[in-house]
């Protein structure tokens, strides 16, 4: 059954990659790159492709991050965009541009990924000493907790005169990846491929720290783990791409509705589903007012609020019984 | 006199309330009784207009209460519900002045705070009377929202489980409280209890509930008997009774 | 109508009714917690301290009179007009959703507010926009807001056992998402212009839109005479929905009234200087903290004062004194965000 879906996933995947490759504001056929047209070619090798693979990657590696930091927050609706993480990322990206230039792309994402890694230990932390841990409340904390941060980093890019650039971060976007410029991304693959090989002690020490350590599993290194693969995966994402909202809420919660809880068997699927899905929000955004484009972080936006919601009212409204 | 008249009200398909008609004579106590989910509390949240009914009539002292302004009901019926939860930080005094509402507007006159003032000495509360209700234990909160009621001065008063979080001495207080109210101001009070014994003890008559359904509307020495209450619980409780009150043995 | 004490219940009520020998004294006893003298020194005082803000904000740093005065002059009313908006809006909403962490903006109504703008213009064209004057848009923003808000209500509220918490968090994922729905809306409209008509129709506090204000003030005091007939019942109101009841209160229809005039509040303070999420929030919670009572005609004074104090006081720290180039509204979130987390964490009670 599940290699079912899989494959069905697969081949959709594959048809809906062929379409994004050819939509785009300069021609680009299939005949014109068979017959070796040398500019078709350029356009199809620097833009179509790379653009291609960094929806792929960000979507399989967002939607994957999502699900383990809902295994070890233990909450349905604990992701990248609930928890503060891609508002320390983005915070992150500001202030490494005081100190490397655009170009340093590897410090940057080495102070991206540290001020996302703290961001989101000090939401764990917060956590700890809440009064409620329900399914709302968590989420609540989370997107305050994150709100705040982006003040802090709204502040300093008016103090600095830097609001510009920040939007480019702060509004996700695939319109600017280009070969050369988006290769930080591919950090995201191995990652993703940890997070799937430790997969199941995650569930564990979602359990908590008495029970797994219990069950002879080393909790905090767990526990590190999980966030560092978290904290990397968001940073690069927001570098290169930007902020894309509720992507690692929705889609693994969609997945785990449809297909339980089991997290080894759904994890691939949450990947899949996480590039179908942007994917089709990217050819949406590109085609709704060709030849202009619409960011993939507003159409994410509009599709996983609404899900959001959705998926609110219907596990909140036993869950949430204060 | 209350008169309700074929009262219905429905969650979904589910009639919480069925068709019950029913007349309580002005004048002394009448508890309701009954297992959980027999409709008590949505019964007296329906009298007292907190909830909308579905079907039905109810009418005090002959005036149906749809047709009467909110504002002058307030000067007859008083309800007070088990939760009491106040957002606002109010004192045990500020709290029984919003019983002047209905008569004052908010606007007290010398005479509204004189009505206050008794209120607060007869459920002797005046050395707490600046606490703040938070700071008071549940018997004493209690207290301030019966003295609030009482500052309502209205001929009807309703009260939801007004023993729920409460010991068995403040229990006790509150239930010959409630006793002198209709002996000495000649109110009529209707309360929802849980335990049959205080109603046993304390009420004039006691209405059973049951499914929605009124099952039973009699004095105490009807209600209060083994083959009234199988009826009504499902259980066979042997009655002893003890100083001339009939007491229920439903423990073993 | 003044209430005929029962005469025998008068008499006898004397003693206590838990039999203690309950002695009557006649001296006056003090009957608020927070007498009526100090809260009107309070008010007072909060008053002298706004007026001196204003002061200082209009003369500061003057040197051409005729220039700077009646530009500022606007500036101020524009405040005023939106610190009033703000406090009474949000007093009133905490009062009839009893709780005092919801806000009309936590939940997403300003965002509604510029929705609306954008779709108005959306489905009529831009055309229009340039024909139609901005007051008779404005107007018809404000009735739109006004049937939104009465809907979203009964959606909302209305359903019993409704937690507190869940209706924070989906009133925060509407407001994102309405959010987008707009910045999506306008650059469907005109991809090329989008950042020239978001300028065009979005103002902040650093860019008031002035033509409205003439029409906003009209609004603001049109709605507040009206809000006065029912002002009288919002103390009530605090204590809940059965006990207003209880009290004779018609409560739905007192709520559905507040719900109108939330709604034109709103729409007065987020067309004339944008959203400012926690503005609200920090006002009336400063002003329950200061004046320490439940009484809605000392506390929504107090919280506009207090509105006045912090925009025209942190506007003349940011614009004169550390001539920062950051708006103040980034720095009220950023308040009001970490001070909404504490009540959310300390638990503040639904």
């Amino acid at each position: 059954m599940n290699k079912l879906y899989i494959g069905i996933a697969i081949v959709l995947l594959i048809i809906l990659s062929g379409i994004s490759l050819f939509i785009g504001v300069s021609t680009v056929t299939l005949d014109g790159l068979l017959s070796g047209d040398s500019k078709q070619l350029q356009t199809f090798m620097v833009s179509r492709i790379p653009r291609l693979i960094a929806i792929i990657i960000a979507g399989m590696s967002m939607s994957v991050v999502g699900l383990i930091m809902q295994q070890l927050a233990r909450n349905k609706f604990v992701s990248p965009s609930t928890a503060g993480t891609m508002e320390s990322a983005t915070l992150g990206i500001l202030i490494s541009s005081f100190f490397f230039s655009s170009t340093s792309v590897l410090g940057r994402t080495a102070v991206s990924f540290v001020f996302a890694l703290i961001g989101t230990m000090i939401f764990m932390k917060i956590l700890d000493y809440a009064k409620y841990k329900d399914v709302i409340f968590v989420p609540l904390v989370g997107i305050m907790f994150g709100s705040v941060i982006g003040s802090i980093t709204t502040f300093i890019a008016l103090r600095y005169d830097m609001l510009q650039s920040l939007g480019a971060w702060m509004a996700g976007s695939f319109a600017g990846i280009l070969s050369g410029r988006y290769e930080m991304l591919y950090i995201a693959v191995p990652t993703t491929i940890v997070a799937y090989l430790y997969a199941d002690r995650f569930t564990l020490a979602g359990m908590g720290e008495h029970f797994s350590t219990n069950l002879g599993l080393n909790y905090k290194q767990v526990m590190n783990i999980g966030l560092a693969i978290t904290a990397l995966s968001t940073a690069v994402v927001v570098l290169t791409v930007g902020v894309i909202p509720f992507l690692g809420l929705v889609v693994p919660n969609v997945v785990t509705i449809i297909f339980g809880d089991n997290l080894k068997r759904t994890l691939p699927l949450t990947a899949l589903a996480g590039s179908l899905f942007v994917l089709i929000c990217d050819i949406f955004g590109r085609l709704v007012r060709y030849p202009y484009e619409i960011p993939i972080s507003l159409v994410v936006g509009i599709v996983g609020s609404i899900i959001f919601i959705y998926l609110i009212t219907k596990r909140g409204a036993y869950a949430s019984k204060a | 006199m209350i008169e309700v008249r074929n009262l219905t009200k429905k969650y979904g398909s589910k009639a919480v309330v069925d068709n019950v008609s029913l007349k309580i004579a002005k004048g002394g106590i009448t508890s309701f009784i009954g297992p959980n989910g027999a409709g008590k509390s949505t019964l007296l949240g329906m009298i007292s207009r907190l909830i909308p009914r579905d079907a039905g009539e109810i009418y005090i002292d002959g005036q149906e209460i749809s047709k009467v302004k909110s504002k002058d009901l307030a000067k007859k019926i008083s309800v007070l519900k088990q939760e009491n939860h106040i957002n606002v930080r109010l004192t045990v005094r500020e709290l029984v002045s919003f019983g002047r509402f209905p008569y004052s507007q908010g606007r007290l006159n010398d005479e509204d705070w004189k009505f206050v003032d008794e209120a607060i000495d007869y459920m002797d509360l005046r050395e707490f009377e600046h606490r703040f209700l938070d700071q008071l234990s549940g018997g004493q909160r209690q207290r301030a929202f019966v003295a609030m009621v009482i500052c309502q001065n209205t001929d009807y008063i309703l009260l939801d489980e007004p023993l729920n979080n409460l010991d068995m001495k403040h229990s006790v207080q509150i239930m010959h409280v409630l006793r002198r109210m209709v002996n000495e101001l000649g109110k009529t009070i209707i309360l929802v209890v849980h335990d049959i014994n205080f109603a046993s003890c304390h009420s004039d008559s006691i209405v059973a509930l049951k499914d929605g359904k009124l099952i039973r509307h009699g004095s105490v020495s009807q209600i209060i008997e083994t083959s009234a209450l199988r009826e009504i619980y499902d259980m066979d409780i042997p009655i002893e009774v003890i100083n001339g009150n009939r007491i229920g043995v439903y423990f073993s | 109508m003044q209430a005929k004490p029962n005469k025998e219940g008068h008499a006898t009520l004397k003693q206590t009714a838990l039999g203690s020998t309950g002695f009557v004294s006649e001296q006056p006893r003090q009957n608020y917690h927070v007498s009526p003298q100090v809260l009107w020194a309070k008010l007072l005082s909060l008053f002298l301290l706004a007026a001196l803000c204003i002061g200082l904000y209009m003369t500061i740093g003057v040197t051409d009179w005729g220039f700077a005065l009646p530009r500022r002059g606007i500036k101020v009313v524009a405040m005023l007009l939106v610190c009033f908006s703000i406090a009474y809006s949000t007093v009133i909403f905490q009062t009839v959703t009893n709780n005092r962490i919801l806000t009309p903006s936590i939940i997403g109504f300003d965002s509604v507010y510029l929705l609306i703008q954008t779709l108005i213009i959306f489905l009529f064209g831009s055309m229009t926009l340039i024909q139609m004057s901005k007051q008779t848009q404005f107007v018809m923003n404000v009735g739109c807001m006004v049937l939104f808000a009465v809907l979203l209500y009964s959606w909302l509220f209305k359903r019993e056992g409704r937690n507190l918490y869940f209706l924070i968090l989906i009133g925060m994922i509407f407001g994102t998402f309405f959010g987008s729905l707009t910045t999506f809306m306008q650059m469907v409209m005109d991809p090329n212009e989008f950042t020239v008509l978001q300028d065009r129709m979005f103002s902040s506090i650093n860019n008031v839109s002035s033509d409205l204000i003439n029409i906003s003030a009209v609004l603001v005091i049109l709605t507040t005479l009206y809000s006065l007939r029912f002002f009288k019942f919002l103390d009530p109101i605090s204590l809940g929905r059965d006990q207003a009841i209880n009290l004779g209160i018609d409560h739905s229809r007192v709520v559905n009234r507040c719900m109108v005039v939330i709604a034109i509040f709103v729409s007065v303070s987020t067309a004339l200087v944008g959203p400012i999420t926690f503005f609200g929030l920090l006002a009336a919670n400063l002003s329950y903290e200061f004046m320490r009572t439940y009484r809605h005609s000392f506390l929504v004074p107090a919280a506009t004062l207090i509105s006045i104090i912090a925009i025209a006081g942190g506007q003349l720290l940011v614009e004169r004194v550390f001539t920062f180039s950051t708006s103040i509204s980034v720095i009220v979130n950023f308040v009001g965000g970490l001070y909404f987390l504490f009540l959310l964490l300390k638990g503040a009670k639904a």
